[in-house]
């Protein structure tokens, strides 16, 4: 084991995973430092979604290893990577809409999450301060009580992002956070990933270069289930081959 | 303090509906009916436990099982065989070849009792059997199934599979287990006769209070934590598992409760009515208390217990006229639920029927202070958001 490796958040070495037969990650390795703000862009099909699929254990490793904080990923489950530290966004919104915002935010609460601790489960002070910070860094302190079914799309992005920061997880993995949001609720989750990136890492996937821009620290490119550049914005901008397969002339 | 919680609770909306239901259970049926009757009640409770399971299962988790006649039966059978042991009294039994094992097993040239049957002479280890058999095995398939994350329609058809197995191994070891005619003749319960009119208005009263324990365990685990994760995981189950939590075993948990439930009502349902059969145990009764359920509102306790005691006495009527008709009945009833209304009675009841509640003359005044949203009866806003789900 390389000793290098331990002083980063999250190395991935040498991931692999095949679909029958068909490499949707290819021999992948890229490091996140604490703290870090890291981009995945590339076009469809690239294999962004699988990258933090592998990382949260929803899809199992072919070949390789993700090292988190001294930890190997690829073996553990997925519940035990999350209390590691590792926090999934998914794409698609996914909250509990016949749950109130409240709800939603202490299920996914630190505390009583084997099946007798979730009988004992008490609503104590801690957890409702925890949920009503969370819900006004995510906006929603107004609608604390209402069904999440009944908030618009961009309230229930930002309610799953809530739901993650209060697991209060050492890296936080963002699926196109901003996709099908209007400009203002745009404005408003750049502002929210700014207060969040201050104490975590994150790692994002996005589309909307102004945003990417905006936010990232580092850009990894990624086409056909391999790294294609990565660095500065501006670096990767400029990289002949980025611009060939993904930024066009 | 606590007293002072309870009673706030009873003046609820949610304590004033169980109150009506303890008051129709405990003074107006019994008062009403004679014994018979009365005893007919009491067996139909004996389902609304396997549909209290239900609800907790099917309605909350998502997880649709259509074996619980598996867990109901074994609760049933449990009881039965400690009430056939004790019938089965060298005395009694001089005139067989074997004295002392019951009739069965001697009609099948059995000369000695079987090992299993043996820790059912006594009726402590029979109490915990009722519960513990019935959760053992609902634990063996959740952890077979779900950790393998097999859920949906694959785990209902294979809980069918498993009614269907049972009910085959049931009839096919007629030495061990009465066969298809069941477990019958049972006559005392530790010398007490169970056949006559007073135990069975007795074993009535047993069985409410039992239902009552039951709806209480099941609500406690429903408003806690636990349950908003099984609602959760109903809906968004990844979400779930990505929050942190052992969905797996979150399943097993609700299986096994809703395999213990259905113990319960299988042991009462075989004191109460005096024998216990394969017939009890297979594919149809699974369904109906599939029916029950979704009848009653799947996503409401009271719902599940309303929904058992309608669709049965619904039964008993139209099968004293019609016998042959009835399972067509049944099988119109369950489609028609499904299409018109999904969310059952407690469904129909939430929409039409709460918004009349403020005009009632004396309840009303109770009910209107409270208009909080309960779990167990979806308002209009949620039993929409449900209406929707596929």
């Amino acid at each position: 084991m390389n000793p290098k490796t331990e002083n980063f958040l999250l190395a991935v070495e040498g991931l692999t995973v095949s679909f029958d037969g068909f490499k949707a990650v290819d021999d992948l390795s890229f490091y996140l430092d604490p703290k870090e703000i890291r981009v995945i862009i590339g076009p469809n099909g690239a294999g962004k979604t699988t990258v933090l699929d592998l990382i949260c254990g929803k899809t199992r490793a072919t070949q390789g290893s993700i090292r988190f904080g001294g930890k190997e990923l690829t073996k553990m489950k997925e519940h035990q990577i999350v209390h590691a530290g590792v926090g999934r966004k998914f794409q698609n919104p996914s909250v509990f809409e016949d749950l109130t915002v409240f709800e939603n935010l202490e299920v996914s609460y630190p505390q009583g999450h084997s099946v007798m601790g979730a009988l004992a489960f008490k609503r104590d002070q801690a957890v409702i301060e925890a949920v009503e910070g969370i819900a006004e860094t995510i906006f929603l302190s107004e609608q604390l009580n209402e069904p999440a079914g009944l908030l618009s799309h961009g309230q229930k992005q930002w309610l799953e992002i809530g739901m993650l920061l209060i697991q209060k997880p050492d890296l936080l993995m963002l699926d196109e956070p901003v996709a099908g949001m209007s400009v203002a609720e745009r404005k408003k989750t750049a502002e929210l990933l700014r207060v969040i990136t201050r104490d975590h890492t994150v790692l994002v996937i996005e589309h909307d270069m102004q945003f990417v821009g905006d936010i990232a620290d580092r850009v990894t490119v990624m086409h056909q289930g391999k790294v294609l550049s990565e660095g500065s914005i501006d670096h990767v901008k400029k990289d002949p081959k980025v611009i060939e397969v993904y930024l066009g002339h | 303090m606590k007293t002072n919680s309870t009673f706030q609770w009873l003046t609820s909306r949610e304590g004033v509906y169980y109150l009506l239901l303890a008051l129709l259970l405990v003074v107006v049926l019994p008062l009403s009916l004679d014994s018979f009757r009365l005893n007919m009640v009491g067996k139909y409770l004996t389902y609304a436990f396997a549909a209290i399971g239900l609800v907790m299962c099917w309605g909350k988790a998502g997880i649709l099982s259509l074996g619980q006649g598996v867990f109901f039966g074994l609760g049933g059978y449990c009881m039965a065989m400690f009430l056939k042991l004790e019938a089965s009294t060298p005395e009694a039994t001089k005139h067989q070849s074997t004295p002392g094992i019951p009739d069965f097993m001697d009609w099948n040239q059995l000369t000695e009792l079987p090992w299993f049957w043996q820790p059912f002479h006594s009726f402590f280890f029979t109490l915990i059997a009722v519960l513990a058999v019935p959760i053992l095995l609902a634990f063996i398939i959740g952890v077979a199934m779900f950790k393998r994350r097999v859920g949906g329609v694959y785990f209902a058809i294979i809980t069918q599979a498993i009614a269907a197995i049972l009910t085959i191994l049931i009839i096919g070891q007629q030495g061990l287990t009465g066969g298809v005619n069941g477990i019958t003749d049972l006559q005392t319960l530790l010398g007490w006769n169970i056949r006559t009119d007073a135990a069975k208005n007795t074993l009535y009263f047993v069985c409410v209070a039992l239902l009552f324990l039951s709806l209480f365990v099941a609500r406690h685990v429903q408003n806690a934590k636990l349950g908003r994760i099984l609602v959760a995981m109903n809906e968004q189950e990844n979400r779930v598992r990505f929050s942190g939590y052992d969905v797996a075993s979150f399943k097993v948990f609700v299986f096994c409760l809703a395999a213990a439930l259905a113990g319960v009502g299988g042991a009462m349902f075989t004191l109460q009515v005096g024998f216990m059969s394969p017939s009890f145990v297979g594919i149809v009764p699974s369904i109906e208390m599939v029916v029950f359920c979704a009848l009653g509102g799947r996503y409401s306790l009271l719902g599940g217990v309303y929904g058992a005691l309608l669709v049965n006495a619904a039964k008993s009527g139209f099968s004293e006229s019609f016998p042959e008709l009835w399972p067509y009945a049944m099988g119109a009833l369950f489609i028609g639920v499904v299409l018109a209304f999904p969310n059952g009675l407690a469904g129909l009841y939430a929409r039409y029927i709460m918004p009349l509640e403020k005009r009632l003359p004396v309840l009303g005044k109770y009910l209107d202070k409270d208009d909080s949203v309960e779990p167990q009866a979806p308002a209009p806003v949620s039993d929409q958001l449900s209406a929707e789900k596929p």
